[in-house]
């Protein structure tokens, strides 16, 4: 039988390579895997370019990585935030590269990238700094922006069930922007509180297909 | 007599209209919620993934897995329902939500938004879901001082920051009063306390 469950956080990160794309889920805390960033954190991997919502809370996660020096680029929506003052001092200093993506067309991106998608035209930063250099196309008399889909070499995912299929169901707003990148990277990695039998899972109510799962790990 | 927060709160909770889906943005709009008449059947949408959001949580109802866009601890009513980002910003850029009330550094007359960034040499660019709530929702509304502490009008001819959406405001609530904003440009729809002189004054623009 299919058996996609791994014995623990450094089995699960193993073999991410220096320089990956590495889109991480989580909004703040809520979804972000902490356990495989720390894992990952210990695997030692670095020159990072790191896709997330955020760029760290306090001195967890994504900030952890960022502490160590382990990053060079952060893709994210909303990296200033009150408790973000290790990307907040990297980045006044110079030392990490930031692009600044609108939340939605952060989903879109990493939804495109991984449903095949080449670009789509989005009405949303359209006129803004955010938009500058940016093909542009009026539709209905309409200004929309071309934007380009974003796929990660990893993908670090927070659910709250899996089971050895890599089929997943997360909780509450902790689902946020994971659906997504389990589906955009070469290698999906799902933390789950809870690795359940097959089967258990109720099929019209499972989020993420184990089709986009590679490894799974239990976490508490 | 001009208007506190809260009492602004309350007018804008009085002119959402019945069975609407309405986003609050960070800040003063999220004291709407706590005015909002549950006769008016109104549901909430944080665009972190949540429709039927319910007040701030508090004690054991207390879940990290259950927050708002602010990143603060929420409940969810009867009903609710969660999506991931990829939905949530469906809904906003589609068009399916009715109203989306924002803060603003700045609006223009013709309703351009500044609500992101200032633009300092210091500041950390952060933009969060504020230009796919701009042009996302049937109506966006501004929740706002009229005037910056230091005295000038945020209600502008152009907007100085740099912009968040263009021509994506409708409507403008401050404690004076309450504006139209639009390709029409600015027109007075009420007043508190402030006569239309003195906003043409404030504001240095051609109010009607």
């Amino acid at each position: 039988m299919r058996n996609k469950v791994v014995a623990g956080p450094a089995a699960a990160v193993d073999g991410v390579a220096d320089g990956s794309t590495v889109l991480i889920g989580g909004f703040g805390l809520a979804g972000q895997p902490l356990a495989l960033i720390d894992a990952l954190l210990e695997q030692g991997a670095r020159d990072l370019t790191i896709v997330s919502n955020n760029a760290g809370n306090a001195d967890f996660g994504i900030a952890r990585l960022l502490a160590n020096g382990r990053v060079r680029k952060v893709v994210c929506s909303f990296p200033r935030q009150s408790d973000s003052y290790v990307f907040d001092e990297l980045y006044r200093a110079g030392k990490v590269e930031l692009e600044v993506v609108p939340q939605g067309n952060l989903a879109e991106r990493i939804r495109a990238g991984g449903a095949g998608i080449g670009g789509f035209f989005t009405p949303t930063g359209a006129g803004t700094l955010l938009a500058e250099g940016k093909e542009t196309r009026v539709i209905d008399g309409r200004t929309y922006v071309l934007e380009s889909p974003i796929r990660g070499d990893v993908a670090l995912i927070g659910a709250y069930r899996g089971d050895p299929y890599g089929n997943l169901v997360f909780r509450k707003t902790s689902r946020n922007f994971n659906p997504m990148m389990a589906t955009a990277a070469t290698l999906t990695i799902a933390s789950v509180h809870e690795v359940v039998p097959v089967g258990s899972l109720d099929p019209e109510a499972v989020v993420t297909p184990g089709i986009f799962v590679d490894r799974v790990v239990a976490v508490q | 007599m001009t208007l506190d927060r809260d009492a602004l709160a309350a007018r804008i909770a009085r002119d959402i209209p019945y069975g609407a889906y309405v986003n609050l943005g960070i800040g003063a709009p999220t004291l709407i919620a706590d005015h909002l008449d549950p006769a008016l059947d109104v549901t909430l949408h944080t665009e972190n993934g949540l429709l039927g959001m319910g007040p701030a949580a508090t004690g054991d109802a207390i879940d990290g897995d259950l927050i708002n866009a602010g990143k603060q601890p929420v409940t969810e009513l009867p009903g609710a329902a969660y999506f991931s980002q990829a939905d949530s910003f469906a809904m906003m850029r589609g068009g399916h939500l009715d109203v989306c009330v924002l803060g603003a550094y700045q609006v223009s007359a013709a309703g351009d938004l500044a609500n992101w960034h200032t633009g300092g040499a210091d500041a950390i660019p952060a933009v969060g879901g504020a230009m796919d709530l701009a042009i996302g929702a049937k109506q966006v509304w501004v929740m706002m001082d009229l005037l910056t502490k230091d005295g000038s009008s945020k209600l502008v001819d152009a907007c100085t920051y740099p912009l968040t959406g263009i021509g994506c405001v409708s409507r403008v609530y401050t404690e004076r009063a309450v504006f139209e904003v639009g390709a029409a440009g600015a027109r007075v729809l009420d007043t508190f306390g402030t006569t239309l002189d003195e906003l043409r004054d404030l504001t240095g623009l051609d109010l009607r």
